[in-house]
This record gives structure tokens, sequence and C-alpha cells, in this order.
């Protein structure tokens, strides 16, 4: 791993497998990390958590810290929630989700 | 028939500034927009939050900047028509455009200012088959009038405010109100929760929860909703109307047919006026798109200002515009 840069996986909703670089030390989150990437991921809040437009499923194991009240109320609005889901805008990057691997959630509704 | 000056679709922050800019140029403005009261995503998605980045301001709250733009632009008079979308754009003449909003109110100028910021906030509908057959039909996304549900059965779907809130209020008209929601607590005001929770220890609601509505069911009308509880059988509840509120999400709506150059749901200008593809219609804000755009509230605020030194001289190509500083001018409100 280069310096400051972890590796993530990010499956689109057609079932593509992206390889995404992701930068430990400016402060991102995996929500922009797709939107760099042109992923679509919506983030129609910017990252506030006031939206669930960036639901996804976390596919791997890692240890990721426990959903804020804002989190769990968002992911209330949102659609085809399981258990291993998450809001992108609020995991973190760093050093400590190095492979972590997601799911874009499907938006569902209108 | 309102006529006016620019037409500004979206009372949001942007939308709202550009009529005092306009007002400096003795050009009247009537704002329209989908949302009940101004402040676009301000006050719908974010009030209370501080925002950091309004020059002048180390930090303002989102909806009180809001209450000061419409302070700010208060002496321009401008005309609101709120709680109705832009829907029908027409050219009648020449130099001159007529908007028909979804309830039938029509709105004449020779220029369009859109405004819309991520698009028009419409109801997020849940990913039930059917549904869309039922809509109107048993399904409301909005509640327009409450006596619409008396001596009825009611399902209402939702965690938030707005479930928990008409839950407490058809409580005492609807024969029988059921709330249903996906987890165990709710995310609304506490004492709505509270007051929920004490109709349902009084069996004025029904809440069952770790569910969701999964199937509609009904001969035209709608008659069952389908049911799942984590980890039980579903099972069919008999119900005249289903009321799902998951909050609103943006979508561009008919601004996307009126013939616009739209690239990645925004509409491409130019950046000399933030002019569109066609003559007197121009975009500001979130919903435009050009090499370099970054969505945020000054940036639109900039684009308003320049934009409407545009629409004078396409409004009166005759006229000098004389470009004056608002500390020698003043600000000369409308009579």
């Amino acid at each position: 791993m280069e310096d400051n840069i972890i590796n993530v996986t990010v499956v689109d909703r057609e079932g593509n497998e992206h390889q995404l670089l992701a930068p430990t030390d400016m402060a991102m989150n995996m929500m922009e990390v797709c939107k760099s990437y042109e992923l679509p991921v919506e983030g129609i809040c910017g990252g506030m958590a006031l939206c669930a437009s960036c639901h996804m499923y976390v596919l791997s194991d890692h240890d990721l810290s426990e959903p804020s009240e804002d989190e769990e109320n968002m992911l209330d609005q949102a659609f085809f929630v399981k258990s291993n889901s998450r809001l992108g805008c609020q995991i973190k990057i760093s050093e400590g989700i190095d492979g972590l691997k997601v799911q874009l959630a499907p938006v569902g509704g209108e | 028939m309102i006529h006016t000056d620019i037409i500004i679709i979206g009372a949001g922050p942007v939308g709202l500034f550009t009529v005092f800019e306009a007002g400096l140029l003795k050009l009247k403005c009537h704002l329209v927009d989908s949302l009940g009261g101004p402040g676009g995503q301000l006050t719908e998605i974010y009030p209370k939050k501080p925002i950091y980045d309004i020059p002048g301001y180390p930090s303002i709250l989102a909806g009180e900047l809001v209450d000061n733009l419409m302070k700010q632009i208060a002496p321009f008079k401008p005309g609101f028509t709120l709680g109705e979308r832009a829907e029908k754009l027409e050219k009648i003449d020449e130099k001159l455009y007529k908007l028909t909003t979804s309830k039938g109110t029509e709105i004449c100028a020779p220029v369009i200012a859109i405004a819309g910021g991520l698009g028009c906030f419409e109801p997020r509908k849940p990913p039930i088959d059917n549904i869309d057959i039922y809509e109107d039909k048993g399904v409301d996304y909005i509640i327009k009038d409450p006596e619409k549900y008396r001596g009825k059965k009611v399902l209402v779907a939702g965690g938030g405010d707005s479930a928990l809130d008409w839950s407490i209020i058809l409580a005492d008209i609807a024969d029988e109100v059921a709330l249903v929601h996906r987890r165990t607590s709710f995310r609304g005001a506490l004492d709505s929760v509270e007051k929920v929770m004490e109709l349902a220890h009084a069996g004025k609601i029904n809440l069952i929860t770790n569910a969701q509505a999964v199937g509609l069911n009904g001969n035209g009308v709608l008659k069952e909703i389908i049911i799942e509880e984590d980890g039980k059988e579903k099972y069919s509840y008999a119900v005249d109307h289903f009321i799902p509120l998951f909050g609103l999400a943006p979508k561009l709506g008919p601004i996307g047919e009126w013939g616009l150059e739209i690239k990645d749901n925004a509409i491409v200008v130019d950046t000399l006026d933030y002019s569109t593809n066609i003559p007197g219609i121009y975009a500001i804000g979130d919903i435009n798109t050009y090499p370099g755009k970054l969505k945020l509230i000054l940036c639109g605020f900039h684009e308003g200002t320049l934009m409407v030194q545009s629409a004078f001289k396409y409004i009166y190509p005759d006229q000098k515009l004389s470009f004056k500083y608002t500390t020698v001018a003043g600000v000369n409100g409308f009579e």
C-alpha cells in the first residue's frame, strides 16, 4: 500500500466490480470516493446524512464504527435496507478500511 | 393571468437573491416553487445546519439565511406561487413566455430564470409492485385534506416526523389508523413519538413495527396491504388508504422536457450570462452546468447577478443600463 492510499472495491448496480484508490489524508468518505470515480452515487445532500442516496451494502468483514443516530434515521428513508446497509457518506476513508468491499444498493422507488 | 418581468422557477436561496439583483434594475419577479414555502433545499433538507461559506457570515443556519434573504428582497415585492410545480412552458409571442403550473396558474413574462436547484422535490415512492395502479385509488403520497379519511381505514408507513404527525392527526378522524415502520424506534420529534406511543396504548393507533408493506391488492381500488413482519409470515391488512411517507427526493421533472440542453441532470449554460440554448431562458444555481461549475450557494448568487444584467438588455434592448453601487444609489424598493 502506497503511503496514505488504500484500495476499496465497489460493486455497481449491474454487478460490475470497480477497484478504487482512496486517500486517507483528505477527510474523504466512501460517497465522495465513488463520486470522484463517477460511479452512480447521487449524494444529494452532499454528505450530511440527510438523504440516503449513498446507501450501500458492506460486503467485507471490516470493523466499521457503529452508525450514528442520524445515519440510522436516514436508513429509515432508504429502501431495500439489509443488516449490512450503511450510508457511504458516513464511512470515513482510513487505513483501517483498506480492502473494503461494498455494493451500491438499488435506488428503488421513484 | 399573472404578468411580470422575470419568472423565477425555484424559490431557493439563489432564486430569492435574484429578486434583489433584478429589483435594483427595476425588474419585477414572480417565483414558482413546488414546495409550500421559500428556501428550497435549505428549508426542506437542512434548516438547522450551519453554513460556513456564505460571504460575510462565519456561520449562519440555513433557515436563518432564508429568513434574511426574504427580508432583503421584500422591498421589491416579489410574487410567489408556492405548492405548485412549473409544468408547461409555451412561447406565446416573440418575447413572451407563458408558464402554467400543476394547478393551472398561468404566469407570463419575457424572461424565465430557472433556479430549480437539484430539481422538484417529489415524494419517494416505496418499491412495491403495482403501487402506481393504486395511486389516487387508495394510495396517497400527500395529504391535502385529512377529512378525506374520515371513517376510513388508513395505513401510514414511515418512521419520521411526517408519518408520526399524520398518524396522530388521523387517529381522531379515521375509523382505524395503523402505522407501519421497519424499525422499533422512530426518528421524529420526541413529543410526537411519545404521543404516538400514548395513542397506541389507548388503542387509537395500531402500531406495527419491525415490518414493511410489501404488496397491495384490490379490484380497481385499494382493498388490502400485504405486511411482512421480521421473521413472520406475510399477512394481509384491510384498508381503504395507504399513505407512504418516506420523505422527498428531487427530480428534474417537466424542466427536462422544454427543449433545453441537459447534461447529467443539469442545464447547460453559457457563462457569459448563464443563458441556455433558448433565448430568454436562463439557468442559475445548482440546476446549471458548465466547465468548472461548483454547486455552491455563493456561486448561484453570482450567476443570478450576472444573469439579470443580460435579462435587462434582452427585455429593453434600446435602453441604456446604468451600473450603480447600492452604496451610491441605495435600495429603491417598488411602490
